[in-house]
């Protein structure tokens, strides 16, 4: 992986983001820029895919089951050329095929339909089952919320990979700390994740900075050597929400709001600034 | 007729689930896309000969019904055809939104098998027993929602299920009942199957009711009524056709169910009719209320899911029927009414 191209692609993830949610006038800013950095990794040679042929049968495969961060999903997919790139201001509009959840039946690229929290973890679950029967060695990425581990069936799943050896899993928690009424801690605090994955029976690692595209990059290395000892793994990234655009970061309300144009000029400055910074 | 009905109804020898795991086995023999999930109650469901015939082929998940219809969407998505199963409640409540979103929203080919219908989970009681689940099922756009009665049609369906994209919701009652189909049926989807020519009145039952129907017709004759008797196996999508045409014919509906008859084959017969040729409908099933703990007989009367509960709501039925004896009993009523209205104006002007 080639840092700077990752940080430049990172950063293009976010000006397109911003652009289509901006074209719409509201949307889920804040969740979709904090997960940024982790998809530009996995689209960054991670992955095994091909744009050309999105459902190249023993392809590595995606579940963002906080599929409400698909905006920033579809930036990476556009740029990564599965798509044009004008679609991205179809977002959310009659007739898309970008809704603001993920739908693998209307988007060239996404692997599993998600939106109702929690259930993109089983999904993933028998994606990787499907995959093991089939006799491949690919990975299953699988992003997962914050806010969204305080669903139940998030464990049903945790308890069911372990059990299943299902060790081609590779799971991300993206802990930026921020939910709709409340801060996690506030709501419904999640203690350590990674230690609650570990005695679960999974390989737990904690990012420092989870919008660290060098230190997501080590992580996932690090769980892939892991491969072939029975344990999924977990990848509890420390993030910001609303990461990129400094005027949001970290703030509460950024999961759903208005963004204007204003903001959309301001964001890019800022974002353009960072890619001279490179 | 492509179905062939059997010479009599007797209490058949093979357990339903018998004939369900025999088939899954068979379909996995021929086709590697078939796998099965449980919720730990592949002992129930009888499918333990499918867990030691084809182990890696099947997922038992634990006490975990959402995880369950989740990892079933999962292998659906990469070309599996996965049946799964738990008891009927715990697949139509507690995963209902997984059914819902990652099987049906996301147009995945999971088969969910619910067993235990209705008072067939008898002493597992009020807490088991789903009079809700056809309901909940048939609310979701594109689910095909069934409940075969017999040995003979759990084969057929649970085969039908395999080669017909989507996700299913099926019914499975999984103890003996009585015989209906004679083997060598052929069922399809969506149609509504004739059991019993007849021309005054039409019984249309599922699942449980199917053989009480019958029963009922035989006495119904007896007393002169003829009684068509359809199996409306296949609740979504409902042969209207079948409904309209039984309608047309017979002038009056009986629908028998082992569920509420709110969002149940009753209220989805009645919608029928409504929409295309209005006739008079009574509904056997149950009345909206909950379950309760008891053997399969105590509460077939408990809730009124019996032969006389069926020919007592016919006789009522036929008494709403709109017949020419009605209307020139009508057309008699109204000339006395229109005379004495007539003598009684004439009085007026007299006074």
């Amino acid at each position: 992986m080639n840092v700077k191209e990752t940080k430049e692609f990172a950063i293009n993830i976010r000006k397109e983001t911003i652009k289509c949610i901006g074209h719409l006038g509201v949307g889920h800013i804040g969740g979709a820029l904090s997960i940024v950095d982790v998809l530009a990794v996995l689209y960054s040679g991670v992955m095994n895919i091909d744009p050309a042929d999105p459902k190249k049968d023993d392809r590595d495969m995606l579940v963002c089951s906080k599929g409400h961060a698909g905006p920033a999903v579809y930036s990476t997919l556009a740029l990564k050329g599965y798509f044009p790139m004008e679609m991205l201001n179809t977002l959310n509009q009659p007739g898309t095929r970008l809704p603001s959840h993920c739908d693998m039946n209307r988007t060239p690229g996404i692997d599993m339909t998600t939106g109702s929290l929690g259930q993109g973890s089983s999904s993933a679950m028998g994606i990787a089952c499907a995959n093991r029967l089939k006799g491949y060695n690919n990975y299953t990425y699988l992003i997962l919320g914050d806010g969204e581990i305080e669903e139940g069936q998030v464990w049903e799943a945790a308890l069911f990979a372990a059990a299943k050896k299902l060790d081609h899993v590779i799971a991300f928690v993206d802990y930026n700390k921020c939910q709709i009424d409340d801060y996690v801690e506030n709501l419904c605090a999640l203690g350590d994740v990674a230690a609650k994955f570990e005695k679960f029976g999974w390989y737990a690692q904690n990012v420092e900075d989870g919008n660290d595209v060098e230190q997501i990059a080590a992580a996932i290395e690090k769980a892939k050597a892991q491969s072939g000892s029975g344990k999924p793994s977990v990848i509890v990234l420390n993030t910001v929400k609303g990461k990129g655009y400094s005027k949001i970061e970290g703030s509460l309300g950024s999961h759903n709001m208005p963004v204007t144009d204003e903001m959309v000029t301001e964001a890019l400055a800022e974002l353009d600034e960072q890619l001279k910074a490179l | 007729m492509s179905v062939k009905v059997a010479a009599n109804h007797g209490m058949g020898d093979k357990e339903l689930r018998k004939e369900f795991c025999e088939t899954l086995i068979a379909m996995a023999q021929e086709d590697e896309r078939v796998v099965v999930l449980d919720a730990d109650l592949m002992n129930a469901a009888g499918t333990k000969p499918f867990r030691a015939a084809f182990p890696e082929r099947t997922f038992d998940c634990g006490v975990q019904e959402a995880n369950m219809i989740g990892v079933a969407a999962g292998l659906s998505s990469r070309g599996f055809i996965p049946f799964t199963h738990t008891f009927g409640p715990f697949a139509a409540r507690r995963a209902c939104d997984q059914i819902f979103m990652s099987c049906a929203y996301a147009k995945q080919n999971v088969k969910v098998v619910g067993s235990d219908p209705g008072i067939t989970a008898a002493l597992n009681g009020g807490t088991h027993m789903p009079f809700e689940d056809l309901g909940i099922m048939s609310t979701i756009p594109e689910m095909t929602v069934v409940e075969p009665c017999d040995a003979v049609s759990v084969g057929k369906v649970t085969r039908l299920a395999k080669e017909t994209y989507g996700t299913w919701y099926m019914r499975l009652h999984r103890k003996p009942a009585p015989v209906i189909y004679e083997a060598d049926s052929e069922f399809t989807v969506g149609k509504a199957n004739l059991l019993r020519a007849g021309t005054d009145v039409t019984i249309i039952a599922m699942g449980y009711l199917v053989a009480e129907a019958l029963k009922a017709a035989e006495e119904l004759e007896k007393e002169g009524i003829s009684a068509r008797v359809l199996d409306m196996w296949c609740l979504k999508p409902l042969d209207v056709e079948a409904v309209l045409t039984a309608a047309k014919e017979t002038g009056a509906i009986v629908t028998a169910e082992n569920h509420n008859v709110k969002n149940g084959l009753g209220s989805a017969v009645a919608s029928a009719l409504a929409l295309g040729h209005p006739v008079p409908v009574e509904m056997v099933g149950v009345q909206d209320e909950f379950g309760e703990v008891g053997q399969v007989p105590y509460l077939a009367e408990r809730f009124h899911l019996t032969a006389d509960e069926i020919v007592d709501k016919t006789k009522r039925v036929m008494s709403r029927k709109v017949t020419r004896h009605t209307w020139e009993k009508i057309s008699n009523d109204l000339a006395t009414a229109i005379n004495e209205l007539r003598s009684c104006t004439n009085d007026v002007w007299t006074f």
